[in-house]
């Protein structure tokens, strides 16, 4: 077992974990965040994507131990004060989801993709959820919703 | 009074929920003390199970149990049932786990139960199965071959049954006497429905009742927990209540019984201990339902002026290794009745002979047996125009039925409910500039740019089903639904739905229907569904469904509970019920409209009871099952635009448009988003999507690595418009939207595709349309 201190949501967690235990099970399964999803086995649907110190990553490619003193966001600590997060709204407003499986991971990617890109074209917001997939909306409203987040910076 | 809810596009309910990551799925249930199910699969896709020994993972710490298909079958579980019969049909036992021979790569062998997930998966790998591999097929135009392996021994052949709709000797008559014949042969692939939440299932007992508590990813738990207790597991229906929460997509997927759910549900009650199983995504590849795999030969018969005259179908339909629950209703009463399609065909026969291969169980995968008909009749509609030179538009509207011939009889047994073809074309081109854009296909085609536009004209049958016509047509049971609507003493009301939503927002719709009926604001209806410990009984979601039919009840729900209300006010009002009238959320008699009792003063005293009409029962609740007479029939016109690129075959589509009709619709807003990720899944399907198999029966499309499934940069946004035609099937006029998008597209891309490529004489490529496919039927052109 190794002995792991993450801050999740900004919060301290300390743990001893399986060295071989992936972070989306340490979210899930150890701090019960599960809001956090899992969809395959290859990296490829980014239902699982998260924060890590500001950047997207797929939280079932990495173990927990390789987060250790960092800072992981997930979509429980994205709402501040109550206050749904601007991406949020958006995805609510504009329809972005309908089974919502894949929305975590879906607004998390669109986070960051503002955040390196804050007014994104339509073709540059396809290409920047490039590593989400979504098999209800056929993305028409989620490149509609980061758009409206686009607006409301 | 409100503002009338239906027809406005509310915000989803549900959504705040789903946005903070607060929703619950199947795999985020919690219950102390579970363990968890790992499966042993088969790599081969036909093999004699020898031996299996487990006594390398027995030893392993954290192991609970180790159990094979003999040990569920001593333990008295029965096969899994198919619920739709035809003639004649051989129906070879499916036991959850295999006893004798695995029939499939994936076919599960035995199963590990252990402390953790991780630990379970440990075990499975070091469970030793002697296999002796066996001849395998899995194209089923090869399994019908003489000397093909056979699946089953009932069924040498492989031939599950034969199934023919339609008049043969009027259709080889008007053939005889065309002018013109038109032939193709179509290959309509096999697909996987791949919702991005897998499969789950959770299986507790209560030690103190005996009750056993499954919640599971299902479209219809009350037919789930039907089916595994009286058919699978012999366990009491009452001690058994499956939960179906919040869930990640179905398409289908998600409707049938699985053989995952019926052992952790058996093995719970064994080891007296909660088992879960979450599939991984490699295993839903092999164990979800696929859907299509078709091989049809058509032929189209046509007068010189280019009226059809009689079409003729002969199809091969791939069922896989085992007959799922809806299996054989997909290639035959979901397919051929559909092939007259949108317009006047006289004469149509079909013929379809359905087999069995080592592959994965196939059943309905989003439009089920109608984007299969829809497609070979609007690609042969195509064909038909390009052959006798006349443009894909006249000939369309040439044969379409016409608006006066509503309710219309098709020769393929169903009768249409309403109609209006011309309508939604001329209202799907009012968007789209045809001659514009014949010219710019002109120009573009003199500077190497080739441009195409495809039309789909379709019909669809859905809002499964009325219960006479499901069981004369081999439906085991009747698709009504059903809804509860139970007024509480403030006046606050819960209304219990059968249908179940996997993504379609019936919490907010449904409660739009209610609160419209009952003069409520929407805050004060709540919509529960998916459990079956709450909802007396339902039939789900599937079928697009539960607008048609599901609402329709709760509907019929709120009318017996304003009639009840009505007696309970005219007496507190001293009036004749005949006088009191309901406006605005409240009762009150005719011409005294300052003399009222609110909704809420009802319910109050309809619980409160002490000053009640004479012989009427206190309370305020009500429960209909909702039974359609017909089908209904929505309808459309789709228009892809498309370009492809000479030198590398690749297709993109530059526009895609889609005008349905699905009668009234209470939330454009979520009907809008609904036609958006069908057509993408038909456009899918269309150019990328495609589950193979080598010819050992070896899936090799077996993850995201190596199955196309559409990112956001591969499609285009979808523009949407409608007419609206209401249905008078139900008393709300809809007509169902959850497939149209996916039944309509594969058709209208195709089109496009192959009217891109009309320069170089290409008639027809199979799908998917793949740069491959498209550059290699362009050498030497």
């Amino acid at each position: 077992m190794s002995s792991i201190a993450i801050e999740v949501n900004g919060v301290a967690q300390t743990r001893e974990v399986e060295p071989r235990l992936l972070l989306v099970h340490f979210l899930r399964d150890v701090l019960g965040l599960t809001g956090t999803h899992v969809g395959c086995d290859t990296s490829q649907c980014g239902a699982c994507t998260v924060l890590l110190d500001g950047k997207a990553v797929k939280s079932c490619s990495l173990f927990a131990v390789q987060a250790e003193g960092r800072s992981v966001t997930t979509i429980e600590g994205l709402a501040q004060d109550g206050k749904l997060h601007p991406v949020q709204q958006a995805f609510w407003d504009q329809h972005g989801l309908q089974c919502g499986f894949c929305t975590p991971g879906m607004i998390l990617s669109a986070c960051e993709l503002l955040a390196c890109n804050p007014s994104p074209t339509e073709s540059e917001i396809r290409a920047g959820l490039e590593g989400n997939l979504c098999r209800c909306t056929g993305y028409t409203n989620i490149v509609k919703a980061v758009q409206q987040a686009a607006a409301a910076r | 009074m409100p503002e009338r809810l239906f027809g406005a596009s509310i915000k989803r309910r549900e959504d705040p929920r789903l946005i903070t990551g607060k929703g619950q799925f199947v795999d985020d249930v919690r219950v102390p003390g579970t363990t968890y199910a790992a499966f042993v699969r088969s790599p081969h896709a036909h093999a004699r199970i020898a031996r299996i020994d487990a006594s390398a993972a027995k030893r392993l710490q954290g192991v609970v149990a180790v159990y094979t298909g003999k040990d569920l079958v001593d333990g008295g579980v029965k096969p899994i049932p198919t619920g739709w019969l035809i003639p004649n049909i051989k129906i070879p036992a499916h036991y959850p786990l295999a006893t004798d021979r695995a029939r499939y790569m994936g076919d599960a062998v035995a199963v590990v139960i252990a402390e953790s997930p991780y630990v379970a998966r440990d075990a499975a790998e070091l469970i030793d199965v002697e296999y002796e591999p066996l001849p395998a097929v899995a194209d089923p135009a090869r399994a019908v071959q003489r000397g093909a392996p056979a699946v089953h021994d009932e069924a040498a052949d492989n031939v599950c049954f034969r199934w023919q709709l339609g008049d043969k000797a009027a259709t080889d008559k008007a053939f005889a006497g065309a002018a013109k014949v038109v032939k193709e042969s179509f290959r309509n692939h096999r697909l996987i429905p791949n919702a991005i939440e897998p499969r789950s299932a959770l299986a507790s007992v209560n030690p103190g009742t005996g009750e056993v508590t499954l919640w599971l990813t299902t479209q219809n738990p009350h037919v789930h927990r039907l089916i595994m207790s009286a058919f699978v597991l012999g366990l009491p229906e009452h001690k058994l209540r499956v939960i179906s929460p919040d869930v990640g997509g179905g398409f289908g997927s998600k409707i049938f019984v699985y053989p995952e759910e019926c052992v952790v549900t058996w093995a719970s009650r064994a080891l007296s201990r909660p088992v879960k199983w979450t599939a991984d995504r490699r295993e839903a590849f092999l164990s979800d339902a696929h859907g299509r795999d078709h091989y049809s030969d058509a032929e189209m018969a046509l007068s010189e002026d280019g009226r059809i005259l009689a079409l003729r179908v002969k199809t091969i339909a791939n069922m896989g290794a085992y007959l799922s629950l809806f299996a054989p209703a997909i290639p035959t009463y979901l397919y051929g009745t559909l092939l007259a399609g949108a317009y006047q065909t006289p004469a149509i026969h079909v013929d379809v002979t359905a087999v069995f291969t080592h592959t994965t169980p196939v059943d309905a995968y989003r439009g089920a047996g109608r984007p299969e008909a829809c497609y070979l009749l609007e690609r042969m509609v195509d064909l038909s125009a390009r052959e006798l030179g006349m443009d894909p538009l006249e000939i369309r509207r040439k044969n379409f039925i016409p608006k006066e011939k509503f309710p219309y009889q098709t020769p393929v047994a169903v009768l249409y409910d309403s109609g209006n073809y011309a309508a939604a074309l001329d209202k799907a081109l009012e968007s789209f500039d045809y001659a514009a854009f014949r010219k710019e296909q002109e120009q573009a085609r003199k500077r190497g740019r080739y441009l195409g536009v495809g039309f789909s004209t379709y019909v669809e049958a859905c809002g499964l089903a009325p219960s006479q016509v499901a069981g004369a047509l081999g439906a085991q049971a009747g698709l009504y639904e059903s809804a509860t609507v139970r007024v509480h003493p403030t006046g606050k009301v819960t209304v219990f739905t059968g249908s179940h939503s996997h993504g379609q927002g019936h919490e907010t719709t449904f409660a739009q229907v209610a609160a419209d009926e009952l003069q409520l604001p929407l805050e004060d209806v709540e919509i529960v569904h998916g459990d079956t410990g709450q909802v007396p009984f339902g039939m789900g979601s599937y079928g697009s469904r539960s607008g048609p039919v599901g609402t329709a009840a709760v509907y019929m729900g709120t009318q017996k509970i304003k009639e009840k209300a009505k007696k309970i006010a005219a007496h507190l009002l001293e009036a004749n019920e005949a006088d009191v009238v309901y406006e605005g959320g409240k009762f009150s008699v005719k011409g005294s409209p300052g003399r009222f009792k609110t909704f809420g003063d009802i319910a109050l005293m309809a619980y409160l009871a002490h000053n009640m009409p004479k012989n009427l029962e206190p309370g305020l609740e009500a429960i209909s099952f909702f039974d359609p007479g017909n089908f209904v029939f929505p309808f459309g016109t789709h228009i892809c635009v498309v370009e492809v690129m000479r030198d590398t075959g690749q297709v993109k589509v530059l526009r895609y448009l889609a005008v349905d009709d699905l009668g009234r619709v209470i939330n454009p807003m979520i009907v809008d988003g609904m036609v958006h990720g069908g057509v993408a899944q038909g456009v899918s399907q269309a150019l990328w999507e495609h589950a193979e198999y080598d010819e050992n029966g070896q899936l090799i499309t077996g993850s995201f690595m190596n199955y196309a499934l559409p990112h956001a940069d591969d499609l285009p946004s979808v523009q949407v418009g409608r007419t609206e035609t209401p249905s008078p099937v139900n008393p709300l006029g809809i007509k169902g939207a959850g497939e149209t998008g996916t039944i309509a597209s594969t058709a209208a891309v195709s089109n496009a595709v192959m009217d891109a490529l009309a320069p170089f004489e290409v008639r027809h490529i199979d799908m998917p349309l793949t740069p491959g496919r498209i550059w290699e039927a362009l050498q030497g052109r």
